[in-house]
């Protein structure tokens, strides 16, 4: 069995790139946003037509003009924010476009079922097929996608950034799921940020750069600062550079907040200069928490005291004008208006201030995005320009300088380096230090322990909606953490 | 980088030239169609198009509808045609006060069920859209007011002439005046973009989205009910089906303008464009003699080249980053 080649010579986004996948082994695909991933993605599954080049499978050159002709094939993928229908139940989302039929030509429900049972079986799912795709959890969701690609009987998995929305347990359990299909011998494209995984699950890496593979080869062979060094083509030296920031009085204090669902009894200090960073797994109530501190959700029971006076938080525009400002974890969703301006999307928590008796005025609007573009380093023809023509790392400078713009005292930022690679991450903390040193009071919602062991001062461990430590950074471990956020004795990294 | 830019710019620019090349065509045929004072009246007779559309592009830029506004026109129509013909030595300043404030509270209702009860807003105009007509039924007993039956001055004031130009013209140009420092001076309008252009993102700028649906249903209801006295004053007559289906001509107005109708995006500018556009084929398609079906049809087509227009402009934005990276091939 060979594995697969490919080049598209000549095109911009991907430039003459090859890639080989093995059966029975794990390929890691590394490389920073716009490398050309998803692009290739797109390609292998029949979305995208190459410009030229060859895929092969077997040996064999095949091509792919179609979404059905892949899956023919035998390749899917399962994406980063997985493609189900929340609707539909589970069989139907496994076999949705290629379900049994019976002789007439109708579906034939009952092998439908009896097959995804078998399916879900065969990779440990505990989950009835019976039941509506909004009804299960991310990591089941998982599952399903999973359970979707080994019913076309595929031979090549890919996975785009499948831990992305996963919590640590959810990504152990996902890693048993990747082995038995290793086992089954297909042949998986892993694409992934994280470093620790892919040591953890693969066996043979390609990275990607500029729309061109920079190396590939045998994990074995390679060593971290190789691959990050492929990878932005420069050294990274210290993926979380803290700076050492002066530590004031205390800006934030929260008493017994409390939400009849999402949370209970959550108290904060934090003080002028700190980061804290809030840890738990997905729906430990972090977010919910944070909104509600913002005013999206209203608390049910708790007080909030911001320097040293009691403040009541009815609405995000409440909070804004107390000082408290929170950066969404969806940045792409939730937080820039493609349709507007930079200056508008810049300006528009800080409208009271740019306007006079209610009418707004043009030039300091534009003085305020031009401050706040500066700082950012944005790049942009004009401020007038929409936002939607902007590259991805510009619309979150967009974004940020929009909730710096407002002159807050805290800032939440929500998984503040979610889906972004290494290179723009260091350039995000390196960030969120200086804020820090500028006085800013700073809470960081992370699930990554190297990010949240890097950059906190000081750690509160959410579970179930309560608080199941609070640590200082000295002689932190990720054992503690894991161990607060499971409450599972021998629970360990 | 600049697609979307020039695109916009493009729309209006295209508009223009497509009035252009219109009028063009019926000025060959037709001399007298261009003259100054036959351009004057088209305008006049598109001012209650314009005034609407640009009410119903507020609802449509927070990513609503309003269906109800034509029938809000009868019903607050009805209602001051009415009023004039009871009481003769009322004002007409009275009136007019009537009107906006029934307007105002029509939309308001609207806006209050799109806001607290949380219904999407086509259901709740389709609703009210029914209820204001049928209104209108009950308050006339199907019966009309005729010209005879109203006062002279409610009748002639939107006639009077100004500076060469009827009120009704003026009034026209002042609603486009309002809107456009309404739409792109103020923090409502801004509110309007950010609601239709991103309703999450809106929130966490402290944007209360339900509130500003509300208050552009209320506009959209009291431009509408505006416009109700300048109907009914205008062909001088108020019945229950006056400006039956008139809430589809202020829509297709609004998207042959280029306001998405996703919300978000839209400019005063193209708007009034697109009622012109509309305005110039209705005066103009009697007098070259195309009968009134064709009219309709001619309509049709036109919006729905527009909305094709509109869908491919929001395609080329979603591939922006590839095809320039395509390009230099």
């Amino acid at each position: 069995m060979t594995g697969i080649s490919k080049t598209f010579p000549g095109v911009k986004a991907l430039s003459d790139v090859a890639l080989e996948l093995r059966p029975g082994h794990v390929t890691a695909l590394i490389g920073e946003n716009g490398a050309g991933k998803s692009t290739l993605v797109k390609i292998l599954t029949g979305i995208y037509q190459p410009d030229g080049g060859s895929i092969q499978i077997d040996g064999k050159e095949v091509t792919l003009p179609t979404a059905e002709a892949a899956q023919g094939l035998g390749i899917t993928a399962i994406h980063q924010e997985t493609v189900l229908f929340d609707e539909l139940t589970v069989a139907e989302n496994i076999y949705i476009g290629h379900q049994p039929r019976n002789r007439y030509g109708l579906i034939d429900w009952v092998a439908m079922h009896a097959r995804a049972a078998a399916i879900l079986h065969g990779i440990d799912a505990p989950i009835s097929t019976r039941t509506r795709l909004k009804d299960l959890s991310i990591a089941q969701r998982h599952l399903v996608a999973i359970a979707r690609a080994l019913s076309i009987d595929a031979r090549i998995v890919i996975m785009d950034e499948p831990t992305a929305a996963l919590s640590y347990k959810e990504v152990e359990e996902l890693f048993g799921i990747i082995d038995r299909l290793k086992k089954a011998g297909k042949a998986i494209l892993f694409i992934s940020h994280k470093f620790e995984e892919v040591w953890q699950i693969c066996e043979y890496f390609a990275v990607f750069r500029d729309g061109g593979q920079v190396g590939a080869g045998r994990l074995d062979e390679v060593s971290h600062a190789d691959l990050v060094k492929m990878m932005v083509g420069r050294d990274v030296t210290q993926a979380f550079p803290k700076l050492p920031a002066e530590i004031g009085e205390v800006v934030l204090k929260v008493d017994g907040y409390c939400h009849p669902t999402e949370f209970d009894q959550v108290s904060l200090e934090l003080r002028r200069g700190e980061i804290l960073g809030l840890y738990g797994l997905v729906g430990a109530g972090r977010s919910e928490f944070c909104q509600a501190l913002f005013g999206v959700t209203r608390p049910s029971a708790g007080m909030v005291t911001l320097s040293g006076k009691p403040i009541t938080v009815r609405s995000p525009s409440d909070a804004i004008d107390a000082g408290i400002v929170y950066v969404p974890e969806e940045r792409g969703r939730h937080g820039a208006i493609t349709a507007m301006s930079i200056a508008s999307n810049i300006s528009l928590p800080s409208l009271k201030v740019t306007s006079r008796r209610n009418f707004l005025r043009m030039a300091e609007e534009f003085d305020l995005a031009r401050k706040y573009a500066e700082r950012l380093d944005l790049r942009a023809a004009s401020l007038s320009q929409p936002v939607g023509t902007l590259s991805g790392g510009n619309q979150q400078k967009v974004v940020i300088g929009k909730w710096l713009a407002t002159l807050p005292k805290v800032i939440i930022l929500d998984e503040p380096t979610k889906g972004i690679d290494i290179g723009s991450k260091a350039a995000v903390h390196a960030f969120m230090s200086q804020l820090a040193v500028e006085g800013l009071a700073v809470i960081m919602v992370s699930s990554e322990i190297p990010e949240i062991l890097g950059m906190s001062d000081r750690v509160i461990v959410m579970r179930e909606g309560r608080m199941a430590g609070v640590f200082e950074r000295e002689g932190l471990t990720p054992e503690a953490l894991v161990r607060a956020a499971t409450g599972n004795k021998e629970a360990a990294a | 980088m600049n697609t979307l830019r020039s695109l916009l710019a493009r729309r209006e620019a295209l508009l223009v030239l497509a009035c252009l090349l219109l009028l063009a065509a019926i000025t060959a045929r037709f001399p007298a169609f261009s003259t100054p004072h036959n351009l004057a009246g088209v305008f006049n007779d598109t001012s209650i198009l314009i005034m609407m559309a640009l009410g119903q592009s507020a609802v449509i830029l927070t990513k609503s509808i309003d269906l109800s506004v034509a029938a809000n026109v009868a019903l607050t129509g009805m209602t001051v045609a009415m009023l004039n013909h009871l009481a003769p030595g009322l004002p007409v300043v009275v009136l007019i006060v009537v009107a906006l404030g029934m307007g105002m509270l029509l939309g308001a209702i609207n806006g209050f069920l799109v806001w607290w009860l949380d219904i999407p807003a086509i259901v709740v105009t389709l609703g009210t859209m029914t209820i204001f007509r049928g209104l209108a039924f009950v308050e006339s007993g199907g019966a009309w007011v005729n010209a005879h039956e109203m006062s002279p001055t409610f009748l002639e004031l939107p006639r009077a002439l100004v500076l060469g130009l009827p009120v009704l013209s003026w009034v026209g140009i002042l609603a486009i005046v309002l809107a456009a420092t309404l739409f792109t001076r103020t923090g409502l309008g801004r509110a309007f973009y950010a609601t239709g252009g991103n309703a999450v993102a809106a929130v966490y700028a402290g944007i209360d989205i339900g509130k500003t649906r509300f208050l552009a249903f209320v506009l959209s209801g009291t431009v509408a009910g505006l416009c109700g006295y300048l109907w009914v004053s205008r062909y001088a007559v108020a019945y229950v089906d006056v400006a039956s289906g008139f809430e589809l001509d202020t829509i297709a107005a609004c998207v042959i303008g280029g306001v998405s109708t996703i919300g978000g995006v839209g400019t005063v500018g193209g708007v009034v464009l697109g009622a012109l556009f509309l305005g110039i084929i209705k005066n103009a398609l009697p007098v070259i003699g195309i009968s009134p079906f064709w009219q309709m049809a001619i309509s049709g087509a036109i919006i729905i080249a527009a909305v094709v227009i509109n869908a491919r402009g929001e395609r080329v934005k979603g591939r922006v980053i590839l095809r320039r990276k395509e390009l230099p091939l």
